[in-house]
């Protein structure tokens, strides 16, 4: 690719919906037979159901032979802009390799096949890995427990809301203790999971430098603390060098303080959350510890607390047993009610622990700080595109491992937008980045994370790519709002998902509701401009 | 997609001023006084450039613009056939030509009045239309308190094209009413004039992926409700102006004077469009063991609580109440919509903004707060 | 690692000493620590983390991972009749396949037009879902069955402006710890007797429950138990006459032979995707599915991504896109009820691809093969001394309990009986439902032959003597 030019062109299969390849009496795959004496001795039990359980017409499924069903996955794969095809510097995603041995180990029948409820005794490989992991995970993090129960980063943020929760509740005062501070530019499930965890949510706006003032976190401290949940560095890359008096006043106050490490990739080896005072923090294993991000998930998230804490995390723990190996601890004590089914997401944790071995501290560190230098590459060259900003003037401080640009000053001078860009940039064979999260405080938003598993040519070509959109705003406008021109499908009528008449989530409602999408009287629908 | 129909308005001589250092272009004498200093008018140029952009993206538009220099000429500079309203005047535009013509375009009616000007302007649709037209604002003129103008004639632009492609949620946006003398001499004293509906971008951006930070209607639904459950018996409340407050209002079951400041006890108002001395009065009579409270939210461009468009509470009524009973409130939309989420006070009273600057907890919702910045 | 040494290894090309010392220089700081002058002094680890060593040769790493689990027992090579919210399905090749492939394994926030592929195969399985269960709007896979119920009976809650949700008494444990640490703030929970006798929802106990505080009733069809329901239509109407909604908890591999709950009125479905395509992984193949009718008030509370189908600029072209985020916790923020997140959907592709294989020919013919070897193993234990199965006479799918009372011998000791010859028993309910007694949950699937099947009872029996 010459980086210059966008001379990428995505497949476009145009490939049909598989309830349409469907023909009357093709096979896809043919369970296993019924066995001739169990038939006999049991009688036909389905006529043997009772009406009322017993479906009546079988279900609309295409029936598509074995090879097509191949072909249309495969296809639409190829119409994926993953990791493992091209760059992908998305915002706050912590995009890096997945190594493909982990995917090797992991699908052996001696994971992929094993029931948990199938006895410790049978499981003491992922007993003894689970534990060797929360023992490297307390290194990592200054923790003294960890649990692998829940199945993505905002899970376990909400499980450190819940023990929030619970520890305030045992001590009786959790009718009085009934709020949590966050910060704007934290992830949203900072201010979401307290809230469905049934706290008031303060959220501290950004001073001039980019991140939370003391002066707002005092605003915000009463006898009503109940602990501080927030990402830092943010999802702006800005780290916050106030963060140990943020946690000493909250703890001051009575409050518990929890770590979001959702942007931890840069900190690895480098800060720890109990030596920053944390009480608890999550990991996503999905991001930092290169688990693959399976099209928004395969999540995973590590939460680990420190030691007075540990009789409030879910159940069951991983313990060493009395004369040798391991067990499950289900003693109920006062752990919180179960977040997920089982232990967790087993696959996830194998590739986080193979991927930390494989490093060893030395590569930790190794990862953290080539994040920083590369996102700080790119931060060098991206200043010198033209209409490109950088928020925060006032903060000279390094950025960490992400930038959150503006892309104002290209669009009050071209009428040019970073959803534009966005949307463009998809034309030279890279991932898009996103804007940013809710709320959009900064105009025109664009964050990018390198990570550090690309090299200085991949890091050039996305720069050449921004730059040659850069150029195309100021020279021809409009080209470089109409794109993308080269992706797997043309644009869409983005009404349509957002009208109650002519949304669709299932082949029946699109076949019921399609023709309205060419009506006159469709109605005007409210659409709010967001991130995700 | 059906061509919409868009009006156009531009005040040509708003922003003459400001190039040579003279505060707003109302009067002939001030106008002439910038012709003689050699100012160029502004707006024509600038409301040039937004419906370049708006030309180039090549939609189905029928645009009427008003006669002459009030957009005729400006329109076909772009490209545009424009249908024409009224006749070209000589000399200096007067006010009610703008009038005139939006109260026509309001009557066809049009779908959208694009408009270049300042504060002026905007207040001659608030007279003339009110919230019966959306409208999109040009920044041509030195005034710019009023919430109504898009950042840029091409962020403009790109509120229209957006709004043409439909379904974009309108908003209330204040149009303030700066005192022209006082300000000349150096002060600011303003007014909220009223409101115009304005097509609701923040931030102009426009994904293929929709979502706001929770709607108006639930925030304000939802600060209305904290606020009437934190009124205690017998207590004097003074709620400012604004949409927020007539939420409040709503939430009570009363009337509320939009563009004033309203006393109200126990679910009961007392007095409505109150003065600063009615409101002394009041808190005279007050009962002296329950506490009276100041609710307000951020009014103008700039997000001031205090100084634009509720000077009534004073610096006096404010050291009355005392700081501690003031309440802030506001969506977090409109404090993500301020330039860096700033909110502003400007009570006449140095001393007190001092106290009132720094940092303070805005309501944002039934059980939520924002932290936000409070500067000078 | 100091900055001119490097680190060298595969995974990060830029710490090569060379490599790292040229960004240095374009950056303008002197060491990599340089960029870190925001994080104070007194926060920064000194030296490196007590880690163990490490394995930078991929042999010599998976050699060590896999010698770890090496020593778990696979259920490839034992015989293994525990389900209880994780069951043992076949996995056709293709799902493997597919959910292999690097583009969607790797594949994350990509949008309409950079994921084209990845949203259509999402927009598949939330059509193929709702052609099982009868509903037209299916959302992206939950991170599990359990959460996927906390967002079905809080979004009745919500809809119907109570705050009372009634549970089917015959649930696990797990699952009822699952919904009660959820809605604690929001909801009040209560239970529905069971008929000792069918072990199926007591309908009376239900009627004197419905009062007008109720919003939500939730049961699972089949039961945790392994029971089939088949008074939905009854149930239905009689919760709706109280002004609640019904939720429906199902196996949507039972949906080719058992009926769709959208039919027989349930107003919410969901489900585990689980036994669609997707490998155990000790629980890690877990994932929900939430699933209603096309109204309004129904969609506008799904707090996960919903993908639409939407035309495209050319005749006859589609795209998709993520509907109404306004609903979800990434813009609702601090006002959330629920939150949204990175969830499962590398299996939602993965089902996808299996209901795709099946078809509804195979989808018949697995459900009534899986009645049928249950059925069989359930009639051959009852013949067993000391074993009964209280509800043979019931209808059931794939589950079934056996009770051990009379055997004089507990689940614990007749399952370690089982071991020694390899075989992994029942769940032990004799905690979960004491008035079971010594009971265990026995779970049989399409991969059981007669010949394992046989050699359990053969095995239970020698074990019970």
């Amino acid at each position: 690719m010459s980086g210059k030019q966008s001379d990428f062109q995505a497949a476009r299969w145009n490939e049909e919906l598989i309830m349409e390849l469907s023909e009357t009496g093709a096979r896809g795959i043919v369970p296993p037979a019924m066995d001739a004496d169990i038939a006999a001795a049991v009688g036909d039990v389905v006529a043997a159901l009772p009406a009322g359980a017993r479906r009546e017409k079988l279900p609309q499924l295409p029936e598509v032979p074995q090879h097509r069903v191949l072909r249309h996955f495969m296809r639409l794969s190829q119409m994926c802009m993953g990791f493992d095809v091209t760059t992908d510097m998305m915002g706050t995603c912590t995009m890096k390799y997945s190594p493909k041995v982990h995917e090797h180990i992991a699908r052996g029948a001696k994971l992929a096949d094993v029931h948990p409820l199938q006895g410790e005794q049978n499981m003491q490989g992922l007993l003894e890995l689970m534990y060797r992991f929360n023992k490297i995970m307390c290194q990592i993090s200054g923790m003294d427990e960890f649990t692998f129960q829940p199945a993505s980063g905002a899970q376990g943020i909400y499980t450190n809301a819940c023990l929030i929760r619970a520890y305030h509740e045992s001590r009786g005062e959790l009718a009085q203790r009934n709020e949590i501070i966050t910060t704007s530019f934290s992830h949203p499930a900072d201010a979401a999971t307290p809230s469905v965890a049934g706290f008031k949510v303060i959220t501290l706006m950004p001073g001039e430098m980019g991140y939370a003032d003391v002066d707002a976190l005092k605003a915000a401290i009463s006898d009503r603390t109940a602990g501080l949940m927030l990402t830092n560095p943010e999802d702006t890359g800005q780290y916050n060098p106030h963060i140990r008096e943020f946690v000493d006043l909250v703890h001051e106050a009575g409050g518990l303080c929890a770590y979001d490490q959702a942007n931890g990739n840069p900190l690895l080896g480098k800060v720890r959350a109990g030596d920053t005072g944390f009480d608890m923090c999550q990991f996503n294993l999905h991001k930092t510890f290169s688990a693959p991000h399976g099209s928004l998930g395969m999540g995973c998230a590590a939460v680990g607390v420190k030691d007075f804490l540990r009789r409030f995390l879910p159940r069951p723990l991983v313990a060493e047993a009395d004369g040798g190996g391991y067990r499950l601890d289900y003693e109920q004590g006062e752990g919180i009610d179960k977040i997920r089914a089982f232990i967790g997401n087993i696959p996830a944790m194998l590739k986080a622990y193979s991927w930390v071995m494989s490093l060893g501290a030395e590569g930790l560190r190794a990862v953290a700080e080539t994040a920083v230098l590369n996102n700080n590459y790119m931060l060098k060259s991206m200043r010198e595109v033209r209409g490109v900003s950088i928020p925060w003037p006032a903060n000279n401080y390094p950025k960490l491992e992400q930038v959150r640009y503006s892309f104002e000053q290209m669009f009050k001078e071209t009428g040019v937008t970073s959803h534009d860009v966005i949307d463009r940039m998809v034309d030279y064979g890279v991932q898009h980045c996103m804007p940013s999260h809710m709320p959009m405080l900064v105009p025109e938003p664009f964050t990018m994370e390198p990570g550090e598993s690309l090299t200085v040519a991949e890091m050039d070509q996305m720069l050449a790519a921004l730059k040659a959109i850069s150029d195309e705003a100021y020279s021809d406008s409009e080209k470089a709002q109409g794109g993308p021109y080269n992706a797997s499908t043309t644009r869409i009528d983005s009404d349509v998902p957002e009208d109650p008449d002519c949304w669709a989530f299932t082949y029946r409602a699109y076949q019921r509701k399609k023709g309205h999408w060419t009506s006159e009287s469709r109605r005007k629908i409210e659409r709010h401009s967001g991130g995700y | 997609m059906a061509p919409l129909r868009l009006g156009l308005i531009i005040n040509p001589i708003a922003g003459m001023g400001g190039a040579v250092g003279l505060k707003g272009s109302d009067t002939a004498e001030i106008i002439a006084r910038a012709r003689e200093l050699g100012a160029e008018p502004q707006s024509p140029r600038r409301a040039g450039e937004a419906l370049a952009a708006i030309y180039a993206a090549s939609l189905p538009l029928n645009v009427i613009a008003a006669a002459g220099d009030m957009g005729e000429h400006e329109a076909r500079e772009a490209g545009f056939w424009p249908q024409v309203l009224g006749t070209d005047l000589e000399g200096d535009t007067v006010a009610e030509d703008s009038v005139r013509a939006a109260k026509a375009m309001a009557k066809m009616p049009v779908d959208l009045i694009l408009f270049a000007g300042g504060d002026g302007t905007a207040r001659d649709l608030v007279r003339a239309i009110g919230g019966k037209v959306p409208v999109v604002g040009i920044p041509a003129g030195v005034k710019m308190h009023s919430a109504v103008y898009a950042t840029s004639p091409h962020a403009a632009a790109r509120m229209v094209l957006r709004y043409m492609r439909g379904g974009v949620p309108q908003r209330e946006l204040e149009v303030m009413d700066i005192d022209e003398a006082a300000f000349r001499g150096g002060a600011v004293s303003a007014k909220l004039y009223g409101y115009l509906n304005v097509p609701y971008l923040p931030d102009l951006v426009q994904g293929t992926k929709a979502g706001g930070v929770s709607s108006d209607r639930v925030s304000l639904a939802g600060i209305a409700a904290r606020i009437v459950a934190a009124m205690q018996p017998g207590q004097l409340n003074i709620l400012g102006p604004g949409t927020t407050m007539r939420a409040v209002a709503n939430e009570l079951g009363i009337d509320k004077t939009l563009l004033g400041v309203d006393l109200v006890r126990d679910g009961v108002r007392l007095a409505g469009d109150a003065g600063e001395k009615i409101i002394l009065k009041h808190l005279k009579d007050a009962e002296t063991d329950s506490a009276a409270a100041i609710v307000v939210t951020p009014i103008g461009g700039q997000g001031h609580f205090f100084g634009r468009g509720n000077q009534q509470i004073s610096a006096h009524v404010i050291n009355q109440v005392g700081i501690e009973n003031i309440t802030v409130a506001a969506t977090m939309e409109k404090i993500a919509s301020l330039r860096e989420s700033l909110l502003h006070v400007d009570t006449g009273n140095q001393v007190l903004n001092r106290e009132l600057a720094g940092w303070r907890k805005v309501i944002t919702g039934f059980q939520t707060e924002s932290v936000c910045r409070v500067a000078i | 690692m100091s900055d001119n040494k490097g680190f060298s290894h595969p995974y990060v090309p830029n710490a090569e000493p060379g490599i790292r010392q040229r960004l240095l220089k374009t950056v303008g700081v002197a060491s990599a620590d340089d960029l870190y002058a925001s994080v104070p002094d007194a926060l920064q680890v000194k030296g490196l983390l007590d880690l163990p060593d490490p394995l930078p040769s991929e042999h010599d790493l998976r050699s060590h991972v896999e010698g770890i689990i090496g020593q778990n027992v696979s259920c490839r090579d034992h015989l293994n009749f525990c389900g209880a919210g994780c069951w043992q399905h076949y996995v056709p090749a293709l799902c493997d396949e597919i959910t292999g492939r690097g583009e969607f394994l790797t594949a994350y926030g990509g949008g309409t037009y950079s994921d084209h592929g990845k949203n259509q195969a999402m927009f598949e399985f939330q059509s193929l879902i709702g052609e099982l269960v009868g509903m037209e709007v299916v959302g992206s896979p939950a991170y599990d069955m359990g959460a996927a119920v906390n967002s079905a009976v809080t979004m009745a809650c919500r809809i119907t402006g109570r705050r009372g949700v009634l549970l089917s008494g015959g649930i696990s444990g797990d699952r009822l710890s699952q919904i009660r640490g959820f809605t604690k703030p929001v909801a009040d929970l209560s239970s529905i007797g069971i008929n000792p006798a069918t072990g199926l929802i007591n309908l009376d106990d239900l009627k004197a429950k419905l009062t007008p505080e109720i919003g939500a009733v939730y049961f699972e069809n089949p039961s945790y138990l392994g029971l089939i329901e088949s008074r939905g239509a009854e149930i239905a109407e009689i919760v709706h006459a109280a002004g609640a909604l019904l939720v429906v908890g199902v196996d949507p591999l039972s949906l080719g032979v058992l009926a769709a709950p959208g039919d027989y009125g349930a107003d919410i479905v969901c489900g585990d995707i689980q036994p669609l395509g997707i490998h155990m992984y000790a629980g890690g193949g877990c994932a929900g599915f939430l699933a209603s009718r096309d109204e309004e008030r129904f969609v506008s509370e799904f707090p996960m991504i919903l993908m639409s189908i939407a035309p495209g600029v050319e005749e006859g072209d589609i795209g998709f896109a993520w509907s109404t985020m306004q609903r979800t916790s990434y813009d609702k923020r601090h006002d959330s009820e629920d939150y949204a997140g990175t969830t499962q959907w590398l299996w939602g592709i993965g089902a996808a691809v299996y209901l795709s294989l099946m078809g509804p020919q195979g989808m018949d013919e697995i459900g009534r093969g899986i009645l049928q070897r249950s059925r069989y193993a359930a009639m051959q234990i009852a013949k067993l001394k000391g074993a009964k199965v209280p509800h043979l006479d019931g209808a059931f799918f794939k589950e079934f309990i056996v009770d051990f009372s009379a055997s004089g011998k507990s689940v614990a000791e007749i399952n370690a009986g089982l071991r020694a010859h390899d075989i992994f028993g029942g769940k032990d309910l004799s905690g979960e439902f004491p008035m079971l007694g010594q009971s265990a949950l026995f779970c049989v699937t399409e991969i059981h032959t007669k010949k394992n099947l046989d050699k359990l009872v053969d095995t239970l029996a020698e074990v019970l003597s």
